[in-house]
């Protein structure tokens, strides 16, 4: 079990995809001017992350693996040069999936959602997550973990963000600084804020 | 060359680069920075997808239907990926271990999508691939200043030959580790944008809220 809690605080703080990954970045400099819109994208970022990851992790596990088809007396067999085209295809396909049943059955929460869900597939932190996975080589159990803190950690740091920057559009910047240039400032700041968990050990 | 040619290749450049006007791709500029070797192979491995990727999904650009547009571009861009990621890990392994997913993450790259959806899918193949190449070019150049900044006076090198003498081998320059860390990245790029719209003013962005001078009588906001 602790394990899984300090695979948490690392997924989420330590190695938080937004800031010490720099991954999703394009949404995260676009969609990080209100904090409800922000809100809205870092939690549709968090389900898809938590359905991603796991799903990716199956599917590498029981096919891609090297040896992995040795339940179906397979041997030998590395299909792992597989894993971005599976991966990337898994992401289209849960996204799609996610949007057709939030339509079908949910449609308060498709409303809130529905605009971000597109923009997900093309997020890099979500596909970061299931690499990342792979390179870390999780098991079943670490990799729910893993979705769960990395996608919570994107939230935490695109809202933060937003919330500074609703502030920021009242001071005064050099012309040529303002809007992308100082939003770059914002996140290298906290970044650096970010990187004062770096010394927890769990 | 003709003066279309030129236009193409080198807008993407200064006037409508990639990371800094139009926000894109920027995730990975900002992770493989810290070194220049890892910046010029991903600055390589990614003008060459942007520009093949354009070519050939400009090639079949006609019979490919509206709806399922992205999943088709999207495959061709991930194959292409994998030769590239492939070929690292046959040809430069170190490289390929230290640029770690990033290589894998050029499938997410907006550069990529976004010059075949904006501009291979209008355009013949030939001009898609200049296109493609361009585009590269603005992605590397950014990636190329921000790494030399970086690594030189991170670790007072560059591509392993001793800039400063260091402190700790009898020089004079104490290296500044923050260079080396992530946030240094951001406050890069925030400087070249900066540097980039003050000698392009075209490209400043205007302000939503307008802070008005006490002197002008109203009364301002502070």
């Amino acid at each position: 079990m602790e394990a899984y809690i300090s695979l948490f605080v690392k997924a989420v703080f330590i190695e938080n995809l937004a800031l010490s990954f720099f991954l999703g970045m394009c949404t995260f400099l676009a969609v990080s001017k209100k904090i409800s819109t922000a809100m809205g994208l870092g939690i549709a970022v968090m389900v898809v992350q938590t359905l991603t990851v796991p799903a990716n992790n199956f599917i590498y596990q029981t096919l891609l693996k090297e040896d992995a088809l040795a339940w179906l007396g397979i041997t030998g067999v590395d299909l792992s040069f597989l894993s971005l085209l599976s991966c990337i295809g898994m992401i289209a396909a849960i996204v799609q999936i996610l949007e057709m049943t939030l339509d079908k059955f949910f449609p308060a929460l498709y409303h809130a959602l529905g605009i971000f869900l597109p923009l997900i597939t093309v997020n890099c932190a979500i596909l970061a997550g299931s690499l990342f996975m792979i390179e870390r080589d999780y098991n079943f159990n670490e990799s729910v973990v893993y979705g769960i803190g990395s996608g919570f950690g994107w939230a935490l740091a695109i809202t933060v963000m937003a919330g500074v920057r609703e502030k920021l559009k009242y001071s005064d910047i050099p012309a040529a600084l303002q809007g992308l240039g100082i939003t770059f400032i914002t996140a290298g700041l906290m970044s650096l804020g970010f990187m004062a968990f770096s010394g927890i050990q769990l | 060359m003709d003066k279309e040619t030129k236009k193409v290749l080198f807008e993407p450049l200064v006037d409508n680069n990639p990371i800094t006007l139009q926000v894109l791709g920027v995730c990975s500029a900002l992770a493989v920075t810290s070194q220049m070797s890892t910046s010029l192979i991903m600055a390589l491995a990614l003008t060459s997808v942007t520009a093949c990727s354009s070519a050939a999904i400009s090639a079949v650009r006609n019979h490919i239907p509206g709806s399922i547009r992205i999943i088709v571009q999207m495959i061709i861009i991930a194959s292409l990926v994998i030769v590239v990621d492939q070929l690292l890990k046959a040809f430069a392994f170190d490289v390929s271990k230290k640029l770690s997913v990033f290589v894998g993450l050029i499938i997410t790259n907006c550069i990529v999508m976004g010059r075949a959806e904006a501009y291979a899918m209008k355009n013949p193949p030939l001009q898609s691939f200049i296109d493609g190449v361009g585009n590269g070019l603005g992605y590397s150049l950014i990636l190329i200043i921000v790494a030399f900044f970086r690594e030189t006076l991170g670790s007072g090198k560059l591509l392993g030959f001793d800039v400063f003498p260091l402190v700790q081998d009898g020089g004079w320059y104490v290296p500044n580790g923050m260079m080396l860390l992530p946030p240094s990245a951001f406050f890069l790029i925030g400087l070249i944008i900066w540097g980039f719209r003050t000698w392009k003013p075209k490209q400043v962005e205007h302000d939503e809220f307008k802070i008005m001078s006490i002197s002008h009588g109203e009364g301002g906001h502070h």
